[in-house]
């Protein structure tokens, strides 16, 4: 194949995996601290609705990406209160957020999304090529020739790694996913740190939602986010909740999204919905060939004495 | 199955009791759906306004307003059946949010045999059914299988085989087997021999089939062994594997009877009231399945009513619409929120201050991810 | 001198239940004292009063004659206490060095002026721990992984992590629980060392022997009370035991000799691994006739969970072969096991036991439901189901309100004679006994001896497991002794003292 064509497959592999692994993100820093997430999908999709909305009707792009993050805390601190405070089923809470979401945003699209009313989206990021290093060839391209969500999903696998791996921080943090009791003898607030981490999550979440509103699309469409938070899990798990593992399992999906993307329009012959099957029966292939070894107190509510 | 052990309380404590909890998650459910109302409308006296005729128009559409209650018993029919196919996988520890993909599988398959096969009338509609169970029961099995022997989740796997699944159909409708006499995009009719019979308006045998097997499965549960095996497994699946259960035979049976009952439930909307297969065609039921199951707390006989309720919002939702103009999307609200506090029986007990004993002890489900 | 603890007047109520009735406690510096008391004395409650983990309904806690008020572990901690639970309180999947440090890390770079962002200085903890652990005299390598490492060691890491927060009073949760007789002196070794140097020990047990030798003071609580105490110069074993449980107990089985008959259980080069793929159980081999009690000895997790699972056929079997009176069960599945009368108290009761959201009546058919008379094909035949549990929970003295009633609100010695009745009321070739006690209150205790002895007595192989060593010398004929997947000696009961058995359990071949 040619390279430059190899070049523009990996480059859009690695957008379109920013909001997988964002979402991937999302679920490690609940997860690790012991909460289930299957709720990154309604958190992102309630993001990337509030992106549009905020940065339509304030004209600016900035607003946008801070009602967006604000929103999928929000929905973040829902999960939270409902499976921590409330100790119900993390994934069912999980689940009421997802629905939750999902109304919220049609009810709100319906009404102030959609002409008369709509002002009309204030449009997407520009690509912001890094100066010498968008010139290497071939790499250049691949990772320096990108929106900036793109560049924000890159450095924070990074400083996730960092976080979790070699601070304080990370420690309790994977001290209370694992043996919340034990840290709790310490003096480390469990639910402080639950709460915490699941809202940080929320707000990763929520960046990966700005990414399709703001980034990718340049408008809200309903369900718009198609399962990504959902394959984002699937990452996470297949990348043994880790960072860098889950990065690697995004763009695993990502790439299936780029052929997707390509081939269609290559090749508009082979139906488009076995194109876009591709990424969820990856999903599933992925989920059976590995046996995850998750945090041993995840989706366990925490009792104190 | 287990008996009420407070032989101290008096019978109308026993009846009531179950139901405090979901009556108040629906009430709060209305009262925030208002506050939601309220706060996106222009207004809050235009919105106070839009709660009044809205939610009335909810009662009246679906219940008192011509062929209001046929209408609302039609989509219980399917209720009934896919929140039974949440409510299984739930008493053997399984969360099934795939009923909506196997509905549509089942609809697809069951159709098939209902176009092309050549069949005497009460066989071939009797045929159709069990095909539809049939496709649906297979789309059950394999979360229930890559569940059972790799460990991989049910519940993300669920979800990406609804998405395969819809859009399987979709191709499928809008190229092999798309009706070459229209535009629309939708699949021949079935055979007049295969369809269900109509009993009043709109309302078909369907419901009662629902009603019957809604019974069937309460007796199943509660009264056999093979019953008590599967909640076994969902209560405390090492405690099975000791007392010789298999656990993992058992989520594949709940899974295959879970996609069954959904499959039952897609085909007899082409049985009873469409004839034909469209794109879009499961629009949610599946999902609106998982709110019944928890509202009926996962107990079959109680699914009906649960499906009753939730049939309501979906008839009135439309009249909601008209009435008040206000978007569907308030019921899919009032749904998520009558999810939420039916599950969270801790927020409502919090809210009204109730002291209740709570006998709700549904499955675990979040064990992990390990499987 | 003022003690360096002292709880005066300590309650604590919870809805419906005292646990702990205005309890005296005085500590003094460099002293060990043993706080004696069986399951539900209150021994826990107590100590998680003196831990900052529950808050006292009334009375006080001093520290060196002054009050302190202790609302969470930290003011514990701040106050000099430090605890070293019963069940270890360390993250498996992280280094000693992590455990130790986690809630007072060290972090170096400039990002620590960030709070908690700064980067773990994990060398220089590391380096702070090999010194304690040579001033003390624990030997202790504060990179390994908690989970690759013995109990014993685990043990250890637990007291630095105390020692690490600058503890002075020490309280330990029953620490000999988990430990063969050999590292239980080492552990008192190492308990003097720490009086010798300043620190001040409360030491939980229930275990006699051991308060007589490592004592210098002996509190005795029973049922929430403090009912004496008691200097271990001038106090027996008798003496003790009386006033923990408040009547003379048998401290010895009632049995009469043993009539062996045919081989019942035939174990044959057995190979069975753990969760994690390792070999757990290790070509061994192992006999059990009718008519006797065989008790196997060992340190937890030397392979007995993996040899009854085996045998059950809740494992799968990597190598040799397992016969049941002359029949074939090697690769069998658990319940043609049960259907061929062999009757299994679980180590776990309430992972594999029971059902705990279950009624008392569904518990006692748990693994006979789907046979005649309580299955007609496949209907269940409730009426006779309770009846069944009706008769046995009067026959095996269940204290409960109903049948109906569900079984996880029963209290442990109850949920114990639930699952005893169910697995004594049918026919019999072998009963297989894991923990047949573990838990349970002392009346509990005698009942279900007596009841395995009964079992003996019909006729029936007895396997029993247990991790106190005293429960096995009370109830075998012949004690097993099992070390790493092994049985390393067959010692007729005759000749099975505690000191031989011991050194066996430890691995020492003599």
């Amino acid at each position: 194949m040619d390279f430059v064509i190899l070049a523009g497959l990996l480059q859009l592999t690695v957008a379109t995996a920013t909001p997988i692994a964002l979402g991937a993100y999302a679920g490690l820093f609940s997860e690790r601290a012991g909460v289930v997430n299957i709720a990154i999908e309604g958190m992102m999709l309630m993001a990337a609705m509030v992106g549009a909305f905020v940065s339509g009707y304030t004209g600016s792009l900035f607003w946008g990406v801070i009602g967006g993050l604000l929103s999928g805390g929000l929905m973040a601190a829902l999960h939270a209160v409902v499976s921590i405070r409330f100790k119900t089923d993390q994934i069912i809470s999980g689940t009421v957020i997802n629905f939750m979401a999902a109304g919220l945003t049609g009810h709100i699209y319906q009404i102030y999304l959609v002409p008369p009313r709509w002002p009309g989206s204030a449009g997407t990021f520009p690509e912001m090529p890094i100066p010498v290093l968008s010139k290497i060839p071939f790499i250049g391209p691949i990772f320096f020739q990108h929106q900036p969500i793109v560049y924000l999903m890159l450095i924070l696998t990074g400083v996730i790694h960092y976080v979790l791996f070699y601070t304080p921080w990370g420690l309790r943090m994977r001290a209370v996913g694992e043996h919340p009791r034990a840290a709790d003898t310490l003096g480390i607030n469990v639910y402080f740190t639950r709460y915490a981490n699941v809202i940080i999550g929320g707000l990763l979440a929520g960046l990966g939602g700005i990414w399709l509103s703001l980034e990718w699309v340049g408008t809200f469409n309903i369900n718009m986010t198609n399962g990504r938070g959902f394959i984002a899990l699937a990452a996470l798990i297949f990348g043994r909740w880790t960072p860098f593992g889950a990065f690697g399992a995004a763009l695993l999906f990502g790439l299936a999204n780029a052929i997707q993307i390509r081939t269609q329009t290559l090749n508009p012959d082979i139906p488009a919905e076995f194109l876009q099957m591709l990424p969820y029966v990856l999903t599933v292939v992925v989920a059976a060939v590995r046996r995850p070894i998750p945090p041993a107190a995840v989706g366990q509510p925490y009792e104190t004495e | 199955m287990a008996k009420n052990p407070d032989t101290q309380k008096t019978v109308t404590q026993r009846l009531l009791q179950p139901l405090v909890i979901p009556l108040l998650a629906i009430l709060t459910s209305l009262i925030i759906g208002a506050l939601v109302i309220i706060f996106t409308a222009e207004n809050p006296l235009v919105g106070l306004q839009k709660v009044a005729t809205g939610y009335w128009g909810i009662i009246d559409g679906a219940l008192f307003r011509r062929n209001g209650i046929t209408n609302t018993l039609v989509a219980t029919t399917p209720l009934i059946l896919t929140g039974l196919a949440v409510a299984i996988p739930f008493q053997a520890g399984l969360f099934n949010i795939g009923a909506e993909g196997q509905f549509i599988i089942g609809a697809f398959v069951g159709t098939m045999t209902g176009i092309y096969l050549d069949l005497p009338p009460v066989i071939h509609a009797i045929i159709v059914m069990i095909a539809g169970f049939t496709g649906g029961a297979l789309w059950g099995f394999i979360p229930g299988f890559l569940r059972a022997r790799l460990g991989a989740h049910e519940v993300i796997n669920t979800i990406m085989l609804n998405f395969v699944g819809i859009l399987l159909v979709n191709f499928a409708v809008r190229g092999p087997f798309k009706d070459p006499n229209t535009t629309s995009i939708q699949t021949l009719p079935i055979q007049e021999s295969a369809e269900m019979l109509r009993i009043a308006g709109r309302l078909h045998l369907g419901f009662f089939v629902a009603i019957i097997v809604a019974a069937i499965m309460y007796y199943f549960l509660f009264r056999t062994t093979w019953g008590f095996s599967l909640r076994t497994t969902g209560q405390n699946p090492d405690a099975a594997e000791y007392a010789g259960i298999r656990p993992k035979n058992e989520y594949i049976k709940s899974m295959v009877i879970a996609g069954g009952l959904a499959g039952l439930a897609g085909v007899l909307e082409v049985q009873g009231l469409t004839r034909v297969l469209t794109e879009g065609f499961a629009s949610g039921y599946g999902f609106d399945a998982i709110a019944v199951s928890l509202l009926a707390l996962n107990n079959p006989l109680a699914i009906i009513p649960a499906a009753f309720v939730f049939g309501i919002l979906r008839i009135g939702g439309d009249f909601l619409q008209i009435r008040a103009g206000l978007s569907i999307h308030i019921v899919s609200i009032l749904q998520a929120l009558i999810l939420l506090f039916v599950s969270a029986t801790a927020i409502v007990r919090y809210l009204y201050r109730l002291k209740l004993d709570t006998n709700n002890e549904g499955a675990a489900l979040s064990r992990g991810w390990g499987g | 001198m003022t003690p360096v603890l002292e709880a005066r007047g300590l309650t604590k109520r919870f809805p419906g239940v005292v646990a702990n009735d205005s309890v005296n406690l005085t500590l003094h510096k460099g002293k060990i004292l043993a706080l004696l008391g069986e399951n539900g004395a209150g021994k826990t409650t107590l100590m998680n009063m003196l831990y900052g983990l529950y808050h006292p309904t009334e009375g006080e806690i001093l520290i060196n004659g002054k009050p302190v008020r202790m609302d969470s572990p930290n003011d514990a901690i701040a106050a000099g206490i430090g605890m070293v639970h019963q069940h270890f309180m360390l993250v498996p999947v992280m280094t000693v060095t992590e455990n130790i440090m986690l809630g007072v890390e060290e972090t170096r770079g400039f990002l620590s002026r960030l709070p908690l962002l700064g980067r773990l200085d994990r060398k220089k903890v590391a380096d702070e721990i090999r010194a304690l652990s040579q001033k003390y005299n624990l030997a202790l390598n504060p990179d390994d992984t908690i989970k690759d490492l013995s109990v014993g060691i685990q043990q250890r890491a637990e007291i630095i992590k105390a020692l690490y927060r600058k503890a002075d009073i020490l309280i330990l949760d029953e620490p000999t629980a988990v430990l063969t007789p050999q590292e239980a002196d080492e552990l008192f070794e190492i308990m003097h060392n720490l009086t010798a140097q300043g620190v001040s020990i409360i030491f939980i047990t229930h275990k006699l022997k051991e308060v007589l030798a490592v004592a210098d003071n002996i509190a005795v609580l029973r049922g929430g009370k403090m009912v004496g105490t008691a200097d271990p110069k001038t106090s027996t074993e008798e003496s003790l035991a009386a006033l923990m449980v408040g009547r003379e107990v048998l401290l010895r089985v009632k049995k009469d000799e043993a009539h062996p008959g045919d081989v019942v259980l035939d174990v044959a080069d057995l190979v069975v691994e753990d969760d994690r793929g390792q070999t757990a159980v290790d070509h061994l081999n192992l006999q059990v006739r009718a008519g006797e009690i065989v008790g196997i000895a060992g340190i937890q997790g030397n392979g007995q969970r993996e040899l009854v699972e085996g045998i059950t056929g809740l494992r799968a079997i990597k190598n040799g072969r397992v016969t049941l009176g002359g029949a074939n069960i090697t690769h069998m599945l658990p319940r043609q096991v049960t259907e061929l009368g062999v009757a299994h108290i679980p180590e776990d009761r309430e992972k594999h036991g029971l059902v705990k959201n279950y009624p008392i009546a569904d518990n006692i058919v748990l693994n006979q439901y789907y046979l005649p008379p309580f299955a007609n094909g496949p209907v269940l035949n409730q009426p006779v189901i309770d009846q069944k549990a009706t008769e046995l929970v009067a026959e095996y003295d269940v204290r409960t309100p109903s049948i109906y009633t569900h079984a996880g609100s029963l209290s442990g010695g109850n949920k114990q004679k639930v699952i005893v009745a169910r697995e004594f009321s049918r026919p019999t070739k072998l009963l297989i006994a894991n923990q047949p006690t573990r838990g349970v209150d002392v009346g509990s205790i005698e009942f279900i001896h007596n009841q395995i002895v009964a079992q003996r007595d019909a006729g029936t192989a007895v396997l029993v497991v247990s991790a106190e060593l005293d429960e096995v010398l009370g109830l075998a004929d012949r004690v097993a002794v099992m070390f790493d997947g092994r049985i390393v000696k067959i010692l007729p009961a005759s000749e099975a003292t505690r000191e031989r058995v011991g050194l066996l359990m430890a691995g020492s071949d003599q």
